[in-house]
């Protein structure tokens, strides 16, 4: 399915956000998950499901004013 | 000072040794930051939250373990957002991200070119964080009505600039910001606009609880080295402060007697 992912077209064959995750190797380091501009607390991440179309953000923290 | 007339900054319940909060931003690099931070002494230090490189990580060290949850506070920032619903965001994502850590820096900007706070959406935005649970440490204005309106939706501290980010013109209202301080419940920090160690200083002599900065030691020629003037003067400037000045005059008034000239 598509799905954007970070501000760009991304195709996913697994609709698990966890195959995501996986994918993305964040190596262990400290991240934050929105889905359509809805935070997705880290409790669900195992078990949320993606759908066509969803706007997917991975952020973190980086240096700033 | 002994331990018992420690002057020490709280927020939000929690005691802070140091006045000085730092950004981390705008260094060459990670052991930039590190050396400039530890200069400073600062306990507080800002983040940003943005899009992670993705494919592109493993090597690359976080600012989280450059400066570890252990020896500092974080205050994660909305920097860059132009409205409530996207600061609010922000927030969420960081405290999720920070696993439950709840003092935030809010700013929401009005205006590209002067970076400004849309005070507003600002206080639309704080409405709604508190409303959350979230500890608020507000960036707004020199606008004293602002800035007692912000205090009064529950902020925890009132961060009025000195001057536009990035500018290093100093206080530009210190009357305003005097105001501030006289009224406020909360604590007072300047936070934008310091360019030197004086300005730091003059904002401390106010009555200020503490100064907020970034490019001031940043764009420094020697980045370590503003650190640490600038920990001194915010040393310096509570100091003064505590002290408390002699009055200003318009006339001369001598300093050595002058009873028992020798000459006349």
């Amino acid at each position: 399915m598509q799905i954007q992912l970070n501000g760009k077209s991304f195709t996913v064959a697994d609709p698990s956000l966890a195959a995501l995750i996986e994918q993305m190797d964040l190596g262990g380091k400290r991240y934050a998950i929105e889905i359509n501009e809805e935070l997705i607390p880290r409790a669900e991440h195992a078990s949320h499901q993606l759908h066509e179309g969803d706007c997917v953000e991975i952020v973190q923290a980086i240096g700033g004013g | 000072m002994t331990e018992s007339t420690k002057d020490s900054l709280t927020i939000a319940g929690r005691d802070f040794n140091s006045r000085l909060l730092v950004g981390t931003g705008k260094y060459k690099d990670m052991t930039e930051t590190r050396a400039a931070i530890d200069a400073s002494g600062a306990e507080i230090v800002t983040i940003a939250v943005r899009r992670t490189n993705l494919g592109q990580n493993a090597d690359e060290p976080n600012i989280l373990e450059v400066l570890p949850p252990d020896e500092f506070t974080y205050l994660p920032n909305t920097a860059g957002c132009y409205d409530a619903r996207t600061a609010v965001r922000t927030c969420k994502l960081a405290r999720e991200l920070l696993g439950g850590h709840d003092l935030v820096k809010l700013e929401v900007l009005g205006d590209e070119k002067t970076l400004f706070p849309d005070v507003i959406a600002t206080m639309k935005a704080a409405e709604e964080l508190i409303a959350d649970g979230f500890k608020i440490m507000v960036y707004t204005n020199d606008d004293p009505i602002i800035a007692r309106e912000l205090e009064a939706m529950g902020c925890v501290a009132v961060m009025p600039l000195a001057a536009p980010i990035g500018s290093g013109l100093g206080v530009r209202n210190k009357l305003n910001i005097l105001t501030i301080v006289e009224n406020a419940k909360v604590p007072v920090l300047v936070d934008a606009g310091v360019g030197t160690a004086s300005d730091a200083a003059v904002a401390m002599e106010l009555g200020c609880d503490g100064v907020l900065m970034n490019t001031a030691i940043a764009a420094a020629q020697k980045p370590v080295l503003m650190a640490s003037a600038m920990k001194k003067a915010i040393e310096a400037g509570r100091e003064a402060f505590l002290a408390g000045r002699m009055s200003a005059k318009r006339y001369a008034s001598a300093s050595s007697p002058v009873d028992g000239l020798f000459f006349n």
